[in-house]
Order: C-alpha cells, then sequence, then structure tokens
C-alpha cells in the first residue's frame, strides 16, 4: 500500500498541528496529487475566498505512487490552492527529491491553513512537526533557503520547498522551489505561500514506503526503465524541450516580441541545438528516474560568465523570443534571475514581453520605467526587469509583479491588448493564432492558459488538423486530452515520459494498481479524469468564474493576424469559429452552452453532492 | 583472500553518475523489500548539478571498521572482503561509522545493528538497475587499467587517429 493513509494538518495562525487519517474511498475516487488536491481544497474551504487571506487553505500533494521506485512518479508532489492570479483553482506539480520525503515521512497531504505572525518554515521530521523562525531567510533565493535550512538542521539528506523573494512579497507570479531547479510553477502558489508568513517545508521522512505487489511493481519499473531509454524520450534526453524552438519556428508557431510575430530572425542561435551545443554543462536527472532531461546551462564567458541555471523550452521561449532576444547567455541569466527570486518562468517573460510592447507602443513611457529602455531584444533590460519585478523595486516592479492582466488594468488605456494570459495566467510557448486546438483547449483551461492541461498543441503540431481554424470536433480532441491529463497529474507521473505508458490508462491502472494494491481499471481511471474536470470546474463556479465568459482569448490572438511573410501569415482566431469551438467542447462535456456542467452530467461522474452549486449558477444564468 | 583480480566491488563514476538515487532504491527493495533509502547500503550524494556519486563499501584491504570495533562483531570475509557483521555482538555504538572514511558503513534504522554492503551475493542490485550505468562491479585492478588506457588514449589521441 504506497498511500501513507494520513493528512497532516498545520494551523499557521496557532502553531497547532494534527493528523487525520486519509479517507480512502477519496483516494481511490481522486487517486492524489491534483485530483485528491482540488477536491480537499473544496472540503477545507469557503466559497469566495480571498487567494491572499489566511483562510485561503494551502495544500501539498504526494501521488500514489509518490516514494515508490516509480520512475517519473516517485519523487512527485502537487501544491493546490485558489489562486492569486486568476482566481480560479490553481495547482502544480514539481519533481525532484522533495516529493519523496513528504511521503516517507508519512503523510499523502499536508494541509495548512491560517496566517503565522512572523516568517517561519515548517520542518516536518516523520511524526515531529515544528515551526521554526525564519526572519534569517527573508529574502533568500529558494536555493539559498535550501542549503541554509540543511545546515542548520544538519541533515544533508532533508529536502526543501520554499519561496523566494517573490512569493514573500505576494507576486501573483511567484512559485515555489524544490532542488534547486523543480518548480511548482504556475498560478502563483508562492505568494499563497508567503501570504501565510510561510518561507519553506523542509522535511525529513525515514518511514518504509511499501507497494501493494513487490514482485509484480518491480518487473513493472524494470520495463518502464527500458521503456526510458527508447524513442519515447528520446527528445528529453538529447535535445531537450528547447528542440521546441526550429519545430514551432518552422510552423510558424513560435510566438515572437510579444505574440507579435509567429516566427523568430533569431531562432537558430536560440535553439535547442545551439544550446546543447555551447551552454549545456551536463544532464541530470530527478530521484528514482531512469531518463534524464535536466540541461543545466552554464554561460562560458562575456557579461553573463558563470551563470547557470536548468533550461526548459518554456522559459527559454518566454524569456528569449518572445522578449525579441536572440543571445541565450542572456536567457540562461534570466532564467536564473527567476528562479532566484521564485518567479515562474514562464509568467516572468510573458510579463517583461508585455512591458516592452507598452513601452514600444508609447502605452508606458521612460517615466514609468524610471528610464529602462524596453525595446524588443534589450537583454539588460530583460534582465533588470526580472530584477525590479522579483524585488517589487519602484512603480514598474510594483505594477508587473502583479501579473499581465493586473498590470493592463493598473495601466489602463490599451494596455489590455498587450496582456498575454487567459483567466489571468500568462500563455506558455505556443502561437495560439496558428495552433488553433491549442487556443481552444487553453482557453477552456480551468487554471488559465496553460499547455500541460490537455496538450491541445499536439493534434496542430502533428498536423492530425488544420491548425489555422477552429470546427467542430475539437471539442472531443481537448477533452480526451484533460481527462487524460489529470489522470496523469493525479498519479503525478512525469508528463515526459507520459509516452513510456505504450497501453496508455491501461498502464496507468496497472501501475497505481500494483503500487497501491487497491484494484483499478482503464475505464475507472478515465472517469476519475473526467469527475476531476468536472470537479475543477464547479470549484471554478463557486469561485465566481468557470463559465463561458471566462473562457476566451487575448486580444491580440483574437485581432492581430500573423504579420510576415511564412506559412502562417495572415492567420488569426475568428471569433466565430471560437465560439463554435467553446459550444462543441460544452456539448461534448455534457455542459450547458454557458459552459456549466450539468446536474446530469455531475452524477454520471459521482459528483451529486456539487449539484447545488451549479443548480443556483444555471439559475442566476437565466435570470440575466 | 580473494586475489585483487577477484576482490570485486561496487565502483561508482562520477563522471555518469547524476544522484538519481535509483541504487538506493534498489538496493532498499532487494535487502528490505521496501522503498527507503536510510535502509540503503549504497548512498548516493549530489553536492550540486555538476558533482553526483554513489559510494558503497570499499571493501579496505585491512578494514578501519573491523579494527575499530570493541566487540569484535565486524570481520572481514576471507572469500569475499565485505564485511560481516555479527547482530549478536554489535550494539550500535558506531565506532566503526566514525572509523570508515567513506560514510560507507551505516546505523539501520530499525535494528539499530551497523551494515554495509553485502554486494548481493555477487549480483549487485543497484549496478544492475543503474539507468546511466555509472556503476561497475569491478576490481580495483580493472578500474585502474580502464583510467591507464583512457589517460593514454587521450594523450595519443592524434595518433590514433592515423
Amino acid at each position: 500500500m504506497s498511500y501513507a493513509k494520513r493528512i497532516l494538518y498545520v494551523d499557521l495562525t496557532t502553531g497547532k498541528t494534527e493528523v487525520k487519517p486519509l479517507d480512502m474511498k477519496l483516494a481511490k475516487k481522486y487517486i492524489g496529487g491534483i485530483g485528491l488536491g482540488m477536491k480537499l481544497w473544496l472540503d477545507h474551504s469557503k466559497a469566495g475566498v480571498d487567494p491572499l487571506s489566511s483562510e485561503n487553505p494551502l495544500i501539498y500533494m504526494t501521488g500514489p505512487l509518490t516514494g515508490t521506485m516509480a520512475p517519473s512518479a516517485g519523487n512527485t508532489y502537487a501544491v493546490v490552492s485558489k489562486s492569486p492570479l486568476t482566481n480560479t483553482i490553481g495547482e502544480s506539480k514539481a519533481h525532484g527529491f522533495f516529493g519523496s520525503e513528504v511521503k516517507r515521512a508519512g503523510y499523502d497531504a499536508i494541509i495548512f491553513t491560517g496566517k503565522s505572525d512572523k516568517l517561519v518554515y515548517v520542518w516536518i521530521d516523520d511524526d515531529s512537526v515544528q515551526l521554526l523562525d525564519a526572519e534569517h531567510l527573508r529574502g533568500k533565493s529558494p536555493a539559498e533557503t535550501d542549503e541554509t535550512i540543511r545546515e542548520e538542521l544538519g541533515d544533508f539528506y532533508i529536502r526543501v520547498s520554499a519561496i523566494g523573494e517573490a512569493g514573500e512579497k505576494l507576486s501573483r507570479i511567484a512559485c515555489i522551489i524544490n532542488d534547486e531547479y523543480r518548480a511548482i510553477g504556475r498560478g502563483g502558489m508562492g505568494a499563497v505561500m508567503g501570504s501565510k508568513n510561510l518561507k519553506a517545508v523542509a522535511v525529513r521522512g525515514t518511514n518504509d514506503v511499501n507497494v501493494g505487489n513487490m514482485d509484480e511493481f518491480k518487473e513493472f519499473v524494470r520495463m518502464v526503465h527500458e521503456r526510458m531509454k527508447g524513442p519515447a524520450t528520446r527528445k528529453y534526453r538529447t535535445l531537450g524541450t528547447p528542440e521546441n524552438v526550429l519545430v514551432l519556428n518552422a510552423l510558424a508557431a513560435l510566438a515572437t516580441r510579444n505574440f507579435t510575430n509567429a516566427t523568430f530572425e533569431g531562432a537558430e542561435k536560440v535553439s535547442g541545438e545551439f544550446l546543447n551545443e555551447h551552454y549545456v554543462k551536463k544532464i541530470i536527472g530527478c530521484a528514482t528516474c531512469g531518463m534524464r532531461c535536466d540541461h543545466i546551462a552554464v554561460v562560458p564567458e562575456g557579461e553573463y560568465k558563470g551563470s547557470t541555471s536548468r533550461v526548459e523550452f518554456e522559459c527559454l521561449w518566454s524569456c528569449g523570443p518572445l522578449c525579441g532576444v536572440d543571445r541565450l547567455d542572456a536567457i540562461i541569466e534570466a532564467i536564473r534571475l527567476a528562479d532566484y527570486y521564485g518567479l515562474d518562468g514562464i509568467s516572468i517573460g510573458v510579463v517583461v514581453a508585455m512591458a516592452m510592447d507598452c513601452y514600444e507602443n508609447g502605452v508606458i513611457t521612460d517615466k514609468d520605467t524610471d528610464g529602462l529602455k524596453l525595446n524588443f531584444g534589450n537583454h539588460e533590460a530583460l534582465v533588470e526587469a526580472i530584477k525590479r519585478i522579483g524585488t517589487r523595486t519602484g512603480w514598474f516592479g510594483e505594477t508587473f509583479a502583479e501579473g499581465t492582466k493586473r498590470a493592463a488594468e493598473i495601466i489602463g488605456g490599451d494596455a489590455y491588448k498587450y496582456a498575454n494570459h487567459i483567466k489571468g495566467m500568462e500563455l506558455p510557448g505556443y502561437d495560439l493564432r496558428t495552433l488553433q486546438t491549442a487556443a481552444l483547449g487553453f482557453s477552456v483551461s480551468f487554471r488559465g492558459a496553460c499547455h500541460l492541461r490537455s496538450g491541445a498543441y499536439s493534434p496542430d503540431v502533428k498536423g492530425k488538423v488544420d491548425r489555422f481554424k477552429i470546427e467542430k470536433g475539437r471539442g472531443k480532441l481537448i477533452m480526451d486530452g484533460e481527462d487524460l491529463y489529470n489522470v496523469v497529474d493525479s498519479l503525478i507521473l512525469c508528463k515526459f515520459s507520459r509516452g513510456v505508458m505504450y497501453d496508455g490508462l491501461k498502464d496507468m491502472a496497472k501501475y497505481y494498481e500494483l503500487a497501491t494494491g487497491i484494484p483499478m481499471t482503464a475505464e475507472e481511471l478515465i472517469l476519475a479524469g473526467e469527475r476531476i474536470n468536472n470537479l475543477a470546474r464547479v470549484i471554478n463556479i463557486r469561485e465566481g468564474g468557470g463559465t463561458r465568459e471566462e473562457d476566451q482569448l487575448p486580444w491580440k490572438i483574437l485581432n492581430f493576424p500573423v504579420p510576415e511573410e511564412c506559412v502562417g501569415k495572415g492567420v488569426y482566431v475568428k471569433q466565430r469559429e471560437f465560439d463554435i469551438g467553446l459550444s462543441d467542447y460544452y456539448e461534448v462535456r455534457g455542459w450547458t452552452d454557458d459552459g456549466i456542467p450539468t446536474p446530469k452530467k455531475l452524477k454520471e461522474v459521482g459528483l451529486e453532492d456539487l449539484i447545488p452549486i451549479v443548480d443556483k449558477k444555471i439559475k442566476a444564468m437565466k435570470k440575466k | 583472500m580473494p586475489t585483487i583480480h577477484e576482490k570485486k566491488f561496487v565502483s561508482g563514476d562520477p563522471a555518469k553518475c547524476i544522484g538519481c538515487r535509483v541504487c538506493e532504491y534498489a538496493c532498499s527493495m532487494k535487502h528490505e523489500n521496501t522503498f527507503n533509502p536510510t535502509k540503503s547500503r549504497i548512498r548516493a550524494v549530489r553536492l550540486n548539478s555538476f558533482v553526483n556519486l554513489a559510494v558503497s563499501c570499499r571493501l579496505c584491504e585491512e578494514p578501519p571498521c573491523v579494527a575499530a570495533c570493541p566487540r569484535d562483531a565486524l570481520r572481514q570475509s576471507e572469500e569475499t572482503g565485505i564485511i560481516l557483521v555479527d547482530e549478536d555482538k554489535c550494539n550500535g555504538c558506531g565506532w566503526c561509522v566514525e572509523a570508515c572514511d567513506y560514510g560507507a558503513i551505516q546505523l539501520h534504522p530499525e535494528t539499530r545493528k551497523v551494515f554495509s554492503c553485502d554486494l548481493c551475493d555477487g549480483e549487485p542490485s543497484c549496478v544492475e538497475w543503474c539507468p546511466e550505468e555509472a556503476l561497475d562491479y569491478t576490481t580495483k585492478d580493472i578500474v585502474s587499467q580502464k583510467a591507464r588506457i583512457g589517460a593514454v588514449k587521450k594523450l595519443f589521441r592524434e595518433s590514433l587517429r592515423g
């Protein structure tokens, strides 16, 4: 049984801690990770809670495979809370080493409630849980915090998950980082942690993690290891995700200069090929994993000499092409700084790109930027902008630390045209004008713009659909992707390893069953995936959103055709097609045309208890 | 005593090791039928991204752990060179732990007796599982040979291209 069967409650206001048993019916129904995490969040929060108030629970989750030898799943954790960036349910996952320590300490979940009156960190040493003063850690980066805590507690093998200055200062794009480079990146979970005056969670777990059937589990893991040496993980083991740079550029899908262009003239210079040849010094991996994907890049010379960071496509794109920056040394430094301050590496680049677009179009001026010349391509300005946002320095830092949506509201005027977000969450690295299944998929994602909620870019990139338009049938593609990814994120399998599940859900069900000893079928798993998506949607409705009104696209995607000569020239998402796409998606989901899950659908997926929430909303919409 | 051509141990290659700890999981699975790195006889050390190495018993000649035991609980196997622990005699005093320069003999969290690598009867589980092939079940003789050949190859790489 690889569940710990226990939940740890930490009340940061009183300092009281308590351990309660995990309801094993919930465990099977919601699996773990984001599924179980969102269910626990719903059950422990009040409707309409302010994400940055003490009433918003912050939940650390492990998965059913965490703590076992399962490659890519043995090392994971997820954080679930209401997002201060989107006001929707927020969730994010990270790998590395931290998660397994939580499970070995004996917990499936840690629920933080309340708010400490001074900056603290939580020290979980198996059954002993203490709040320790963290004033000396204020302003330190997550990595510095990690090192300091391990030194002062005196055990090298302690694992730490921490926020940086951005989280302490409640930046809505603040992340949480563990094991130097691994981030609970999206949705501002770091700000929630900061709002609780919680600097870090340090864990040492020494208990056994057992599985239901050791002999068969071992053979299954052996098979996964073998598959990990094969084609399914080739990309991640070789060039890594930066391979996408040239692929997307050729497809006119490499969003450039804040979604102005869809191709980047400097793509070669920031390609995965160039990165690996000139900057990647070592490729390492997470605990228990049979592949390795962490491309650690070091700048060998020049003004950013010595700068070191883990480079993936998304952050390379956001700090590179999206800001018009064609220098990998500056991009490596930008990513290092994002990690240093604890900023989401996707959001930060999109935020700076917005500032650059506003600057180029006269929406903000030298006066607003204190003289910072925020022209596209100015790498020095990129680096300085990240420092100011990470530390909330000046009007500029304060404004853009709020994320693109709020920055646009603060600036007013035309600024909204340059804010590339969905539901408040900054877009990841896919030009949605030329990848239109992705456009639809990202728009309906429950946590805002996200490539990892459905992988909806995949049919576009693989040429399975006409990617320059939206038509009926896309809804089903997106739904299937979402339900599958909900399962993946609840088992907390690394998405880089999704391809090694050759038999898809069947393999995942077997994985689950062998580890937990709880019978599971592929059908039950995909139903859980559907349940989780409906759960998230209903949570968003309870929090005041979660309807068609929120499932929207940024201005540029709908109004600014790709201008340059390329295969995507003149392409943009047409509102009419997009609306048809939304209706199609809601229909296959069994939701109303306003995007609200029907009572019938909720019954079907075992969420009867949530029917009052949608009933109320459907009535309110009718009145409107 | 085995000859230097026979005395095998688990050797870690820092150029290949990535600190993933698969060896620890494999070890605890094999010996304890559970997943728990604190019960592993080999331990991975990641100092930073670039410096990683898994460490287990070096099978020293005249092992200091054996010499340090005041209760004669430890002896070195004549046949393989591994450290054998008499659990009835060991009282967990830890002098052997202090004597070992490599941290390769540890106190077991449950039995409170010391334990170290037993080479899995000649088929080390960690070597079998290491995804990076960073672990080798080999002799010091062969380790030095390989290093020597590598050095010479490097020195004469121009001529080798011939």
